[in-house]
């Protein structure tokens, strides 16, 4: 079973998707800093899988959204015409063009720091993170730069993608449709019966990505409620499995190459570790899942690996 | 006022201690619910059942029909929405001695829609044999585990984690169908539930001095609602009735007023605060109590209204209002 590798292999440095993800984790352990708070473990392990993501996999136009998040605008309702989503950060939509829907919105920070890294929202979009008012919330609702749907009551996502899917399917769009999730997510029963209607219904245009970071908020999956064998037991539900190392962007581009039509969901299961490239992070452990820093002295360490961080970067 | 941190995280340690029959059932977000101290304490009555809120009823139900009570703990909204044909046909309708202790009511998160409890006690109100409890304040969380626990079916707990106001004195403890009165008088009955009843006693304590007669009542069973003082409070107010509650004013405590004073035929009029029938998003608690009009503001709007009089009165005064603890000897006596 494929890895997350545990150290960096130095030599790509230039890797415009190892740069980003870099990028992402300075930029998320900055907001930590600044904010005594966030969920930084989710950076350290996803970071190249979204990157990837929008770097190599998805076929998207240019941002449609203002680089200035928008205030929030009230929930939509028959009297709301002013409500909208975050999905116009991803571009426009095309029939040959791809969606993405973003599942686990706990990682919202990480998805709002990459779409700054891509000049899709602008550099101080995060002073409204959490903020009174705003759409860049703490966890990612449809309204939020990036999202599409509200996917906080976690594991309705890929349900969701998969109307859409169906949906293009019955259109005779060629666009796909790609789903970022988490392994926690892999707990519930709608994500199986998800699955299980995606083979059903030969539905091909839809992709999933897992941050198997093997962590949740009570720790440890395996101590918590495994899901392991994932890629067996999702082979078994009708998927085209790819088990690869998370932190390899060209691992995970690979399995999304081929456009040829396919007659069943493609998972590429990502395993990723939760402390990569803040090697620090991992005295915290089993706690990963939220990075508050518990003393002065803690956060100085963590300030001074920044600018260790922002000096490598140069 | 005092304030205590996590109440209910030691409460149910202590509480635990010698009852055997006493089970945690968590789905990932132990610690978020106050439960990790159990977990260590007792960690053979803990069960860690992931992610999978649905399964986790099902467990929690067999666990009852063999004789355990086991308390269910997650958000409220994961309490409620996800699993409720698993609460309804698993728990409630075999009338089984579960205990679900759900947090984060309202918008008491910055978490977002998908984290707001909004719909809870409406949702758990509607299913037969279920009883359902609010908490608002440390006593009454200290209190609820036993007042559940006394309850022979399934009782739903609307749970406060974190830093939590003391407005009860903890001589005395929540009663099952006992609503504390606050205060007594004959112009206005306010009943407030769950946070709104700390931001009612400022505004309530700012318009007595204004010269209104008020009664106020702090409302902990919102099912079965049947409570005398309740009643009473109603018949007596000249000028009309105001709930108060951190949840939509379909189904809540609003409706089990509405329906209470129509079946007593007791023709008042009657202002819901709550959220008027809409979803709420992230921000902080004080921002979406002022922008859903759930603070003491909306209080002193609803008399306003219920009286036809302008008061003129700031966020400020409001503000400036120094809650104390209610001990016995302030309090006016029980009806
Ligand atoms: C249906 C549902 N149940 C519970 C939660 C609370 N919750 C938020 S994140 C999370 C952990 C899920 O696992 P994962 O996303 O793999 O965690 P991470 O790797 O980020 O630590 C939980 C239980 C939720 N959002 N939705
Ligand atoms: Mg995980």
């Amino acid at each position: 079973m494929p890895q997350a590798s545990l150290q960096c292999n130095e030599a790509p440095a230039r890797d415009p998707v190892r740069q980003v993800a870099d990028a992402i984790r300075r930029r998320v352990l900055e907001h930590t800093l600044t904010n005594n708070g966030g969920y930084l473990s989710q950076a350290c392990s996803s970071a190249e899988i979204l990157a990837t993501l929008y770097l190599r996999v998805m076929r998207l136009g240019p941002s449609t959204a203002p680089l200035v998040p928008r205030p929030f605008a009230g929930v939509p309702s028959a009297t709301n015409p002013r409500a909208f989503t975050g999905a116009d950060y991803n571009g426009p939509r095309a029939p040959e063009l791809d969606r993405f829907i973003f599942s686990p919105v706990h990682y919202a920070l990480v998805l709002y720091s990459l779409l700054i890294e891509l000049g899709r929202l602008g550099p101080d979009a995060l002073d409204e993170f959490n903020q009174d008012g705003s759409t860049v919330e703490l966890i990612g609702a449809e309204h939020s730069p990036g999202h599409e749907v509200t996917a906080g009551s976690l594991a309705q996502a890929i349900s969701q993608a998969g109307g859409i899917a169906l949906a293009r399917r019955l259109r005779g769009e060629t666009g796909r449709v790609w789903v970022f999730m988490s392994d926690g997510e892999f707990q519930e029963g709608q994500t199986w019966e998800a699955f299980a209607a995606l083979a059903h219904h030969r539905i091909g245009n839809l992709g999933v990505y897992v941050d198997a970071n093997a962590q949740q908020c009570d720790g440890p999956m395996a101590s918590v409620m495994t899901v392991e064998p994932l890629a067996e037991r999702l082979r078994a539900f009708g998927a085209e499995v790819h088990e690869v190392d998370g932190h390899d962007p060209n691992a995970l581009a690979a399995p999304a190459e081929s456009t040829a039509p396919r007659e069943r969901p493609l998972v590429v299961l990502a395993r990723t570790d939760p402390c990569r490239g803040i090697e620090r992070l991992r005295e915290r452990a089993p706690k990963l899942h939220y990075v508050r820093f518990k003393n002065g002295q803690e956060f100085n360490t963590y300030q001074a690996l920044l600018a260790d961080l922002r000096e490598g970067a140069k | 006022m005092e304030t205590i941190q996590r109440p209910h995280h030691g409460n149910l340690i202590r509480w635990a201690k010698d009852r055997p029959e006493v089970l945690v059932l968590s789905a990932d977000l132990t610690a978020s619910c106050e439960a990790d101290g159990f977990r260590d304490a007792y960690p053979e009555r803990f069960f860690s059942m992931g992610m999978a809120e649905q399964n986790m009823m099902g467990f929690a139900a067999g666990l009852a029909r063999e004789g355990f009570t086991p308390f269910v703990h997650t958000f409220a909204v994961f309490i409620c929405r996800r699993p409720f044909d698993q609460v309804a046909m698993s728990i409630a309708y075999p009338n089984l001695p579960v205990r679900l202790i759900g947090f984060l009511p309202g918008i008491t998160t910055a978490g977002g829609v998908t984290h707001q409890a909004i719909d809870d006690v409406a949702l758990m109100r509607l299913l037969p044999n279920m009883t359902v409890l609010e908490c608002g304040d440390a006593t009454d969380v200290e209190s609820v585990l036993e007042v559940a626990q006394a309850v022979a079916g399934p009782v739903y707990v609307r749970m406060l984690r974190g830093e939590v106001p003391r407005l009860f004195d903890p001589a005395e403890p929540m009663a099952l169908g006992r609503s504390r009165v606050l205060c007594e008088g004959s112009d206005l009955a306010v009943l407030s539930s769950g946070i709104c009843t700390e931001g009612a006693m400022r505004a309530t304590q700012v318009l007595r001095e204004r010269g209104f007669s008020i009664a106020h009542l702090h409302v902990s069973t919102l099912k079965p609602f049947d409570d005398p003082r309740v009643i009473e409070a109603i018949d007596g107010a000249r000028l009309g009735v105001v709930t108060m509650e951190n949840h939509g004013i379909v189904g809540g405590l609003g409706s089990a007023v509405a329906e209470l004073m129509a079946e007593q035929g007791l023709g008042k009029r009657l202002i819901r605060i709550g959220l008027r029938d809409t979803y709420a998003h992230g921000a902080s608690r004080r921002y979406l109590m002022r922008e859903y009009d759930l603070d003491a503001m909306a209080l002193v709007r609803a008399v306003e209204t219920l009286s036809g009089e302008r008061l003129g009165l700031s966020e400020a005064a409001l503000a400036e209002v120094r809650l104390e603890t209610m001990r016995p000897l302030e309090k006016t006596e029980d009806l």
